[in-house]
């Protein structure tokens, strides 16, 4: 392969790649959004517990806990609440105080409203490529 | 072109990253147990530490290894030493110091970050600062770019796009990018799946540099060669949305995803094609641990590639997302191609001729057997395990039994999982010893 070629192609994936990153860090999916300081808070205590070990969001994360994505529409802030005060036979209980709890349940609100993340909501089209 | 004067540093990278992977095995088979029987250690080292703790052991025994490997192949490859043997000291300070303050932190659960680097935030800094100096001293051991061979590119190209996709995984930190979960996911996996392709150039050029010094063929400058480094480096760059098919995120950035994801297809009919060229080597080579270690990485290669193109059709992603065939593809790779060839180098830096090697074909054809043998069980199960998980996660709500029932369910293979792992540390762990007892200068 002639040195020219093999720049021309390094040069034009880099160049891409970085427009490509570029263009998204500016355009965000969802836009510029304004954080929501109680949700926030939440996000930081889900990080400093390290909840996302045992729980996925949108399908990811660690594996042995159940996906939480949807749980504040489907079973509700009280749920939740009560949980995180007792533990269960896998997940510790944390001893966390109200506040702290009041910050995870924000959060977990504030994950319940961007979508859906059951796989059933989706439909599959002839090519292999999905929608929701 | 060989230099004898192989520095020292080089095969210390290699010894700490081999303690790394035992330590990381250790408590990747807690998390097993965990598995096995729910609860276990509930309260006093819980699932949350012994996860953190076993990815990011593995994750430095990966990062280390591939990082010794590079300074030890570099050097004979140019013929020169490496430039700085004090900024490699430092390198290795630096991340030694790091692998440690984040294991105190994950055993005191002092955590802060996210998947795969769950520790404070701060400790990012010496990560970034060893990887600079890593990268100022490959460029100046170097010399020049020009007429160089694939490995020496493909190792340019690991380590400059780990830097800029470890930053980009460290952009949350900033509330613009953080703000909204789908903003923050996107980014995220972003920079996640690209850095799993960085990871990958750094091993896959270290593997060309060596079949072609075993083989002594001269594939590193092949258009072959080149053309499939184009691939892979285009796939690092656009392929990474197949992580975040079932996010709520941009259509198009998924299409792109798709269809560059499907050009691995090109990868896997060349390695069919080839299987027979690598074979008749192997045959000529005869049984160097070394060897048997590629071969296998390259039947591990194909299973791994077959999963991972198939989950990369969104259509077929929508039932295994979520489900631990994610985490059979991730160990799976990292342990069937990345470990194996990180192993395979190790095999053949310390019976290189400053080192005193002893080996005992028994014990390696043992470990080398359970090794592989288990984790075609332990792969399996999990994929079995996830086939299961994406039955429940489509049945209706009405007839669906809770999460914690279905996970009781899937008991017998958790317990396949885990004990044919504690086979496969076993198996890995003679290996590792051996290796270590091996890595004495003469
Ligand atoms: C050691 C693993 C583990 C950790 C860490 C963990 N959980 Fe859990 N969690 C579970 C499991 C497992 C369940 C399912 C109930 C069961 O089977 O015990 C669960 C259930 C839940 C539920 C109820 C889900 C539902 O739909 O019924 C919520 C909410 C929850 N966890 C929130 C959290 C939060 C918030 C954190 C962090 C502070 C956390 N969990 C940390 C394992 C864990
Ligand atoms: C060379 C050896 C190994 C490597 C490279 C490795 C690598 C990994 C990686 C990358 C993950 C993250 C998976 C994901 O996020 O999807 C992981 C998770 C895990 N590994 Fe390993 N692993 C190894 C050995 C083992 C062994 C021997 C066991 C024992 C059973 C084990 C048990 C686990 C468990 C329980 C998880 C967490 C799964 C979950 O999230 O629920 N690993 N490993």
């Amino acid at each position: 392969m002639r040195p020219i070629i093999k720049t021309i192609i390094i040069t034009t994936g880099v160049s891409l790649f970085l427009i490509y990153s570029g263009y998204l860090y500016s355009h965000l999916p969802r836009g510029e959004k304004p954080l929501n300081t109680l949700a926030d808070q939440g996000k930081m205590n889900w990080q400093k517990y390290n909840c996302g070990a045992c729980h996925q969001v949108y399908g990811l994360g660690g594996y042995l806990g159940p996906d939480l994505t949807n749980t504040y529409s489907k079973k509700g802030a009280d749920f939740i609440t009560a949980l995180l005060k007792g533990g269960t036979p896998v997940m510790p209980n944390f001893h966390l105080d109200d506040s702290t709890i009041h910050t995870l349940v924000s959060y977990l609100k504030d994950i319940d409203a961007t979508g859906k993340s059951d796989p059933r909501t989706y439909t599959i089209n002839s090519d292999g490529s999905i929608q929701q | 072109m060989e230099v004898s004067s192989n520095n020292k540093i080089s095969g210390i990278f290699i010894v700490a990253a081999l303690v790394l992977l035992g330590v990381g095995m250790l408590f990747g088979v807690i998390g097993g147990v965990q598995y096995m029987i729910p609860g276990f250690l509930k309260d006093s080292f819980s699932f949350e530490k012994a996860r953190p703790l076993h990815v990011s052991a593995i994750l430095f025994w990966i990062i280390l290894a591939a990082s010794g490997a590079l300074f030890t192949y570099l050097p004979k490859h140019t013929g020169k030493k490496i430039w700085s043997p004090l900024l490699q000291k430092i390198q290795l300070g630096l991340l030694l110091f790091t692998v440690l303050a984040i294991f105190i932190s994950y055993f005191m659960g002092w955590f802060g970050g996210r998947e795969y680097w769950e520790f404070p935030p701060i400790l990012s800094l010496p990560i970034t600062l060893a990887w600079i100096l890593f990268i100022i001293n490959f460029v100046k051991s170097l010399g020049g770019f020009s007429k160089q061979p694939v490995y020496v590119w493909m190792w340019m190209t690991g380590l400059l796009f780990f830097l800029f996709t470890y930053l980009e995984s460290n952009l949350w930190l900033i509330p613009y990018f953080r703000s909204n979960i789908i903003n923050d996911m996107t980014i995220q996996w972003k920079s996640y799946g690209s850095m799993v392709g960085a990871w990958n150039m750094l091993i896959y050029g270290s593997s060309i540099y060596l079949l072609d010094k075993i083989g002594g063929t001269n594939y590193g400058r092949s258009g072959m060669a080149f053309g499939m480094y184009f691939l892979g480096m285009y796939n690092l760059m656009f392929n990474w949305g197949h992580h975040i098919y079932t996010l709520p995120t941009y259509g198009w950035l998924k299409q792109i995803s798709y269809f560059v994801s499907m050009t691995e297809l090109f990868i896997l009919g060349r390695i069919i094609y080839e299987w027979k060229k690598t074979l008749s080597v192997a045959n000529r080579l005869g049984n160097h641990e070394t060897y048997r270690f590629i071969l296998a990485a390259d039947s591990w290669i194909f299973l791994n590639l077959v999963l991972a193109i198939l989950m990369s059709v969104p259509g077929i992603n929508v039932y295994t997302h979520g489900t631990h065939i994610t985490v059979a593809h991730a160990m799976g790779t990292t342990i069937g191609i990345n470990s194996f060839l990180l192993l395979a180098f190790a095999h053949d830096i310390f019976s290189g001729d400053q080192y005193s090697y002893h080996y005992h074909p028994k014990g390696f054809n043992l470990g080398f057997w359970l090794a592989n043998v288990s984790l075609l069980a332990f792969w399996l199960s999990l994929i079995l395990s996830g086939i299961l998980k994406a039955k429940w996660q489509m049945t209706p709500d009405a007839e669906r039994i809770p999460f914690g029932e279905m996970m009781i369910k899937m008991k017998p293979l958790f317990v396949v999982f885990g004990v044919s792992g504690m086979v496969l540390m076993m198996g890995l762990l003679i290996l590792v010893v051996n290796l270590v007892r091996n890595s004495k200068r003469v």
